[in-house]
């Protein structure tokens, strides 16, 4: 069971307030992501639940427990850190072994389940090696490891893939979601990258100066932004926003279309621009084109093998039924 | 970054750099060689290099004589005693200094520094008087006491350093896996401290083993380690030097090995991390 | 992280070293402020607690003062001069590709272990010395009189000693920071057509002059201490007495203790001016 619940927490650093009085419930067996710019107090928020912050106001309960007074090792939470902060002078598997011999567990029973994360997480032939001996990703599984046999309440996980290359944050991503579906246990994951959240949870929370924007599933997150900044936030390439008096025709301050939702037209169109850059992915191709309504070019996706290049005029139509519209304080007109 | 380079090239300057580095220790392979050499080969006009008889003659002289053993013992007990006694109090300060960092932290890590760059010359005769008072004038627990104190700063220094590169999510993952403080102190804090607490207490027997101020003025001779014992070896002028090169070989032997490990530390020890 | 509980246990961790380095200084300190201004020589059971600025009048207009700094400077210069040069020089070398890299560092480093007495001695006997020295011997081998080195050019023979000792301790901090230049930037500057000796001075010597600056620092703090050298060599005659000297010989030899005092107080007067320089480079290093 992994039923987390935060009710008006709060975190002051001296007269700071780093994340105002906050609501939140993490459903049992959620995957759970926190997005954000940096700053946003996404992490913070994460090490409150962990216990390795004190609150400065409000209650976190676990389970229905509460938990806000208990120190980190008794809220049955395990952690997966950014640096991935494996014990450098042990052994892999005292590494795994380490939160277990804490609880002071039988050794058939540690080496039964050192055995069984091991083998899920492809460590095997690794378990007498040094952290320092191992590749990044080997590195992240082992933290994985480390978390997976304590079997606890929920997993914290802090951007742990920020330190891999590209190509294996990819399988890595991969990897994580896979054992969420496999041990159904409540995780809640912190990154700044809109894609890992996207492709990863059940449940985005999207953090801006420690409020909460928005709070919902990756699709209603895309289809339904309940403001400007989770708008340009979630989706990539980033929606393209109209101010002035293009939007004041739509009866909003502010208006939103999604690269996907511009269509190429022949002539006339709503908008006519330059083409500037073209990014040629193969399958899709990215044109940012210089139109007037906006200062900075519009982004729009086309098919793998439009035949436009730099400086060509080009003629956009936006699908009018997945326009988004704004008021002045950024708020969605529903 | 890889680039080839021309093996005359390298042979110029591995010639080059093998002059000068034999040429900066001459000094030390010269008395090593005279330590073997009989007192009258020692000042054999020309110079004798490799071929004479070696003897262990002159060590064994220099061993004979009363005074030397004592005085090995004391520098052994002077620099091992100073340095522990430094560490068993400067652990403590430079973890809590490391860990849990408060405003204070930095002025007081300063002010310590500051107190090494107090002459020695201007507590001289105070701390003479106190010594006699207490009547420890001579006494290797005053040297050991004295010793400690002026390392001290560098102790706590370097000890800081190592400490702050300990990772502070290593230290929350373990908090995470349920470690209580004292088994996190046990297993995850102390193993990764340990190296960088050896080569603090290596430097430090370094610099209280030649230390040669307060060790010359505050014994004469039961506590009169290496440093003072040397400086009034003597004996007929002319005829000693094969002994005396014994007795500076024996003296400076183990610092150099010692040292010799220790390289990378002497630098961040001694520069107080102003450059690394 | 830093909770109220553990804030209260890292003072009193903390304690315990404030508490030793407090006393050590304060106590001896403010005696020897106090002695500076007494007239007190235990030889001639003279004491009298107050004579105000005398001893310091005595002491900073006495030619000996005058003479002590001259040669302090002159020592600490010569020194410097020998291990800031020969130590950039050494460094670059030994940054070069070369066989047995390892040892020839082993090598340079050894004289910084050797104790001063023994290198004191050493130097003073085996080479300088005018009948059996080594020096003496080279110099009849290329027809000159032996030269009488530590009597009739004491304080250059005592620079050598010194410098022979620090040269490793320079030569290390500079390596260390000829180590951290970035090859990438020597490239680029070699890309841009600079020729060697410039991509020495526009590049390599900025680079350096943090390190060199604390060396310079460093040493200038423990070589104004020079004690042991002095005392094995010349014992402070023929010119070489510098003001550590001076103070110790009114104190223990004389038993002039005011004076004494007094000269202890100004020397860490001076020693402090340097230490205010080399606190700041430190101090600014502790935030990054």
């Amino acid at each position: 069971m992994g039923r987390i619940t935060l009710d008006k927490v709060q975190k002051k650093f001296g007269d700071v307030e780093v994340i105002p009085p906050l609501d939140l419930t993490v459903e049992d067996g959620e995957f759970v992501v926190f997005v954000g710019p940096s700053g946003c107090g996404k992490s913070t928020l994460l090490r409150l639940i962990a216990g390795l912050e004190d609150v400065s106001g409000g209650e976190i309960r676990i389970d229905g427990n509460p938990a806000t007074d208990l120190p980190p090792a008794k809220r049955g939470l395990a952690m997966v850190f950014q640096s991935y902060a494996l014990y450098p002078h042990m052994s892999v598997r005292k590494n795994i072994a380490f939160p277990m011999k804490m609880a002071g567990m039988p050794q058939d029973e540690q080496d039964r389940r050192i055995a069984k994360a091991a083998t899920a997480l492809n460590l095997t032939d690794y378990l007498d090696r040094r952290p320092g001996q191992l590749s990044g990703g080997q590195r992240q599984r082992v933290a994985i490891g480390r978390a997976i046999v304590r079997e606890p309440a929920a997993f914290l996980f802090d951007e742990p893939l920020s330190n891999l290359d590209a190509a294996l944050r990819v399988g890595m991503r991969m990897e994580i979601s896979e054992l969420h579906k496999t041990l159904a246990t409540t995780m809640i994951y912190v990154t700044h990258d809109q894609v890992e959240a996207m492709t990863m949870a059940d449940k985005i929370v999207v953090l801006r100066a420690g409020h909460i924007e928005q709070v919902g599933s990756p699709l209603d997150l895309y289809k339904a932004p309940r403001n400007t900044f989770v708008a340009g936030f979630i989706g990539s390439p980033k929606m393209n926003l109209l101010t002035g008096a293009t939007a004041q025709k739509h009866d909003a301050a502010t208006i939103g279309i999604r690269p996907e939702h511009l269509d190429v037209v022949p002539e006339g169109g709503t908008f006519t621009g330059r083409v500037g850059v073209a990014e040629h992915l193969g399958s899709d191709t990215f044109f940012h084109v210089h139109i007037p309504e906006m200062d900075e070019p519009m982004t729009v996706r086309a098919g793998g093998e439009v035949g436009l290049k730099h400086g060509d005029t080009i003629h956009l139509k936006p699908q009018m039924q997945h326009l988004h519209r704004f008021d002045a304080q950024g708020l969605r007109i529903a | 970054m890889a680039r080839a380079i021309s093996p005359r090239k390298k042979m110029m300057w591995t010639v080059l750099a093998w002059f000068f580095g034999l040429l900066i220790f001459f000094p030390i392979l010269w008395t090593f060689l005279t330590s073997f050499k009989a007192e009258a080969v020692a000042i054999a006009d020309p110079p004798v290099w490799f071929f004479f008889d070696w003897t262990t003659e002159n060590y064994t002289a220099v061993l004979g004589r009363s005074n030397y053993p004592l005085a090995l013992m004391n520098s052994i007990v002077i620099a091992v005693g100073s340095t522990l006694l430094g560490i068993i109090i400067a652990v403590p300060a430079a973890w809590a200094m490391a860990f849990v960092p408060g405003r204070r932290t930095k002025d007081v890590l300063m002010w310590m520094l500051s107190t090494k760059m107090l002459p020695a010359v201007g507590v001289l005769y105070p701390l003479v008087l106190i010594a006699k008072y207490f009547n420890v004038m001579d006494s290797r627990i005053l040297l050991v006491v004295i010793l400690m104190l002026i390392n001290l700063p560098i102790i706590v220094w370097m000890l800081y350093t190592y400490f702050r590169e300990i990772p502070g999510e290593i230290l929350e993952a373990a908090r995470m896996d349920g470690a209580s403080l004292r088994n996190e102190i046990i297993y995850v804090l102390t193993p990764m401290a340990v190296p960088g607490i050896a080569s603090t207490i290596l430097l430090n027997i370094i610099l209280a083993w030649n230390e040669a101020f307060w060790t010359i003025i505050l014994t004469t001779v039961s506590a009169a380690p290496l440093t003072k014992f040397i400086s009034s070896f003597s004996a007929p002028e002319g005829l000693f030097y094969a002994k005396l090169s014994a007795a500076s070989i024996m003296a400076i032997a183990p610092i150099l090995v010692m040292g010799w490990f220790s390289q990378k530390q002497l630098v961040r020890g001694l520069t107080f991390g102003a450059v690394k | 992280m830093a909770t109220e509980h553990s804030k209260a246990s890292a003072r009193i961790m903390i304690a315990p070293a404030v508490f030793v380095l407090l006393v050590w200084m304060l106590v001896p300190l403010c005696m020897t402020l106090y002695f500076s201004f007494a007239d007190y020589r235990p030889l001639r059971a003279t004491f009298d607690a107050w004579i105000g600025f005398d001893n310091y009048v005595s002491f900073l207009t006495s030619d000996s003062f005058i003479s002590s700094v001259i040669v302090t400077l002159q020592m600490v210069a010569g020194i410097l001069v020998i291990t800031i040069g020969g130590g950039i020089a050494l460094a670059l070398l030994l940054d070069q590709p070369m066989f047995g890299q390892g040892i020839v560092r082993i090598l340079v480093i050894a004289p910084f272990f050797v104790m001063p007495t023994v290198s004191a001695l050493v130097w003073k006997n085996m080479f300088f010395n005018a009948d059996n020295g080594l020096f003496s011997y080279l110099w009849k081998f290329f027809g000159a009189q032996p030269y009488d080195f530590l009597s009739q050019a004491p304080l250059f023979s005592i620079i050598v000693i010194v410098a022979w000792q620090w040269l490793p301790f320079s030569t290390l901090i500079l390596l260390t920071a000829v180590q951290s230049l970035s090859s990438e930037q020597l490239e680029a500057a070699e890309m841009d057509g600079a020729p060697g000796y410039s991509r020495f001075w526009y590049i390599i010597l900025p680079h350096l002059s943090r390190a060199i600056t604390v060396v310079i620092l460093i040493q200038t703090i423990f070589l104004l201490s020079i004690f042991a050298e002095i005392f094995v060599t010349t014992n402070g005659a023929f010119g070489t007495r510098t003001l550590t000297y001076l103070v110790y010989q009114r104190v223990l030899e004389s038993q002039n203790i005011g004076l004494g005092s007094a000269g202890g107080i100004v020397a860490v007067i001076l020693a402090n001016i340097v230490a205010i320089f080399l606190m700041r480079i430190v101090g600014k290093n502790l935030d990054t």
